[in-house]
């Protein structure tokens, strides 16, 4: 109940002018940058950090949040009217959304991924409002040996477990801990990885990493094998749905967003896997008359379940981020360091100490959604027009503004240079099939875990063994452990099992 | 054939994530010793990523030598030729940022940077695209100096702006 008086109470300055002008003002930017191949959440909140220093914190953030949930809505109308996901979350959505529209059906292939979002979206929220202060009671119990296992537990699942491979996961995250290290040493005072080089005393900018990686890098990836050519957008038509839509749509709903949010809610973060799968159980669950239309003209399950679960499982990565400070993707971590520029820690204590701002950000979370319907089923003739803006322009368009968000930390070319070098990586990553998201999220989460770490053993009096010999701590670690080597020693087992029965 | 090329330039990117490693080592052996007692140094969590990042390397160069991985991806199966043209191009406009910004400010070096991008990927209107990305350029400058309050080296244009 309690929940629900603070959410009322949340409402109330939500609902304020100048916050509602920031959810309008996020869901728009968001749901822009979302049907825009090329730039994603993570990059915008990153290029809009400086106005961490301009407003309030609580206008910051539904600003923010509403970029992240706008550009899961708009990630699909890319998906859906030129068959190139918008954003990860939308690679699945492409698989039907695109040959509906092929077959003529874009109008209720987008009016289905909207509402379903929309669905989603809320039922996410609401597990945001109910399930959060449940995990904050537990997380005010936990010490710092704790926390640090419960960092390792993250970096191990979203480095190893999700992408390609564990190795080039791990990989990816070894660079971005790397990057993170670089600068004075807090505690001791001390400079670090610095190369001598005095402008990186003060560490590596997560805006010049976040802009190197998902803008320059992917711009000369692009750019690489560049072919030129024009893509063809599908014609809209009507998006209204018809009753057999609906109830098609209806069930792939509630199980995309019931697939999606603990998906999100876990420190596996990411919203590619939840996608999948539901993608893999409409497929399953399709009426047998339906069963035909998967692969051919396109079923609307196979939209409608997918993009409720990428819409469940971005409410879910809140969850960890607001109530223990763990961010599980990219476009998280970025909102974490956001967090950090206010000075206020995000974990339990937010929800004690910040009580008005996490509510009053829920409660927009639950306006945002209902904007972005509206945002982008009347209006979507207009995020139509922004696909027609050709790749030139684009991304001509896209490194003017990694080049002023770089440029405008310190007005110095040494930081373009760096930015530069990191696209070049990029680049490679790319190419080479290294995950960009555990970099920024190591960057962001390594010199905390490195804080809590020597906090656990100045209490421990330099005893390694408290984070074996305390129960929480131990499990954590048993678990990272297990998600690390389980799925090899599982292949392992079958491929000896498989040795033997021939032999037997 | 196919499989020993790629192989190799798996095989060079192991051999970056070692160098990098070993970056990270050298790195964490000049870290002064610090002065002040503690029960973990500051050296230490840099002597554990650089250990970290040299097991990671000497994993990917085994699987390199293994056949690779490359071979596995699907934007690998049938890759496009190297679009040096693009390339040439879209580097060209990023030194040329690079050069001009101190100089002549942000809005000129990036309206050229703009300009040469845009010709990378294809663009052969030149007059447009100078037009189109000096209003780009300007309109950036004024929601980053005016809006969101980032101090940006406006350069000879100084005064004007």
């Amino acid at each position: 109940m309690d929940s629900f008086n603070n959410l009322v109470g949340g409402f109330a300055h939500a609902l304020s002018f100048a916050n509602l002008g920031w959810a309008i003002l996020g869901c728009f930017l968001g749901t822009a940058v979302g049907v825009l191949p090329g730039i994603g959440p993570a990059l915008t909140i990153a290029l809009l950090l400086p106005i961490t220093f301009q407003v309030s914190a609580t206008g910051a953030f539904i600003l923010f949040c509403g970029i992240f949930y706008g550009a899961m809505y708009g990630g699909s109308t890319t998906s859906i009217l030129l068959n190139t996901p918008g954003e990860s979350g939308s690679i699945i959505t492409a698989l039907e959304g695109a040959k509906m529209a092929r077959s003529g059906r874009a109008g209720p292939a987008l009016a289905t991924s909207a509402i379903g979002s929309f669905i989603a979206g809320t039922i996410g929220t609401l597990g945001i409002t109910f399930i959060g202060p449940f995990i904050v009671e537990y997380a005010l119990m936990l010490g710092p040996a704790e926390y640090f296992c419960l960092m390792v537990l993250c970096f191990v699942t979203v480095s190893a477990v999700l992408g390609g491979s564990a190795l080039r996961g791990l990989t990816s995250l070894a660079f971005g801990l790397m990057l993170g290290l670089v600068g004075i040493d807090l505690q001791s005072g001390q400079p670090r990885l610095t190369f001598g080089v005095p402008e990186v005393l003060d560490g590596v900018n997560v805006v010049l990493v976040a802009v190197g990686l998902f803008a320059v890098g992917e711009t000369l990836f692009l750019a690489w094998r560049h072919v030129e050519g024009k893509q063809e957008i599908q014609p809209v038509g009507s998006i209204m749905l018809s009753k057999a839509d609906w109830k098609r749509s209806f069930w792939p709903w509630i199980r995309g967003a019931g697939l999606g949010f603990p998906f999100g809610v876990m420190p596996a973060g990411g919203t590619e896997m939840p996608t999948m799968l539901s993608y893999y159980a409409e497929r399953k669950l399709v009426k047998p008359e339906f069963a035909q239309e998967f692969g051919t003209t396109g079923a609307i399950e196979g939209v409608a379940g997918p993009e409720a679960a990428n819409n469940a499982a971005a409410a879910g990565v809140l969850v960890p981020m607001l109530t223990l400070g763990l961010p599980t993707s990219a476009t998280a971590a970025i909102m974490l360091s956001a967090f950090q520029s206010y000075g206020i820690q995000p974990g339990p204590m937010l929800f004690v100490q910040q009580a008005d701002l996490v509510w009053t950000l829920i409660a927009s979370l639950f306006i945002a959604n209902v904007m972005l319907v509206v945002l982008n089923l009347p209006l979507v003739g207009l995020w139509v027009q922004i696909l027609k803006v050709p790749t030139p322009q684009l991304y001509a368009g896209i490194l003017v503004f990694a080049t002023i968000g770089t440029y405008g930390i310190s007005n110095s070319v040494v930081d373009l240079v760096l930015l530069y070098g990191i696209g070049i990586i990029a680049m490679f990553m790319r190419r080479f099939d290294f995950p960009t998201a555990p970099v920024v999220i190591g960057m962001i989460l390594g010199p905390m875990a490195e804080q809590n770490m020597r906090q656990a053993l100045v209490i421990s009096q330099g005893d390694w063994t408290t984070f074996l010999t305390r129960p929480i701590s131990a499990t954590l670690l048993a678990i990272a452990l297990l998600a690390l080597v389980g799925p090899k020693l599982w292949g392992w087992v079958g491929r000896r099992r498989e040795a033997v029965r021939p032999a037997a | 054939m196919i499989q020993a090329h790629s192989s190799r330039a798996d095989l060079g990117a192991g051999g970056f994530v070692l160098g990098l490693g070993v970056l990270a080592l050298w790195q964490a052996a000049v870290v002064p010793a610090s002065p002040l007692y503690g029960q973990v140094g500051p050296s230490f969590v840099p002597y554990l990523v650089a250990v970290l990042m040299l097991c990671l390397g000497i994993g990917l160069c085994i699987s390199a030598l293994r056949g690779g991985w490359s071979h596995t991806l699907e934007e690998m199966q049938d890759p496009q030729p190297t679009n040096w043209k693009a390339l040439g191009l879209l580097f060209a406009g990023l030194l040329a940022n690079l050069a001009l910004i101190d100089w002549l400010g942000f809005v000129i070096a990036a309206t050229v940077q703009y300009v040469l991008v845009a010709a990378a990927f294809g663009s052969r209107k030149l007059l447009r695209d100078l037009l189109v990305g000096a209003v780009v350029c300007l309109a950036a400058f004024m929601m980053f100096d005016r809006l969101l309050g980032v101090n940006i080296g406006a350069g000879i244009l100084e005064g004007v702006l």
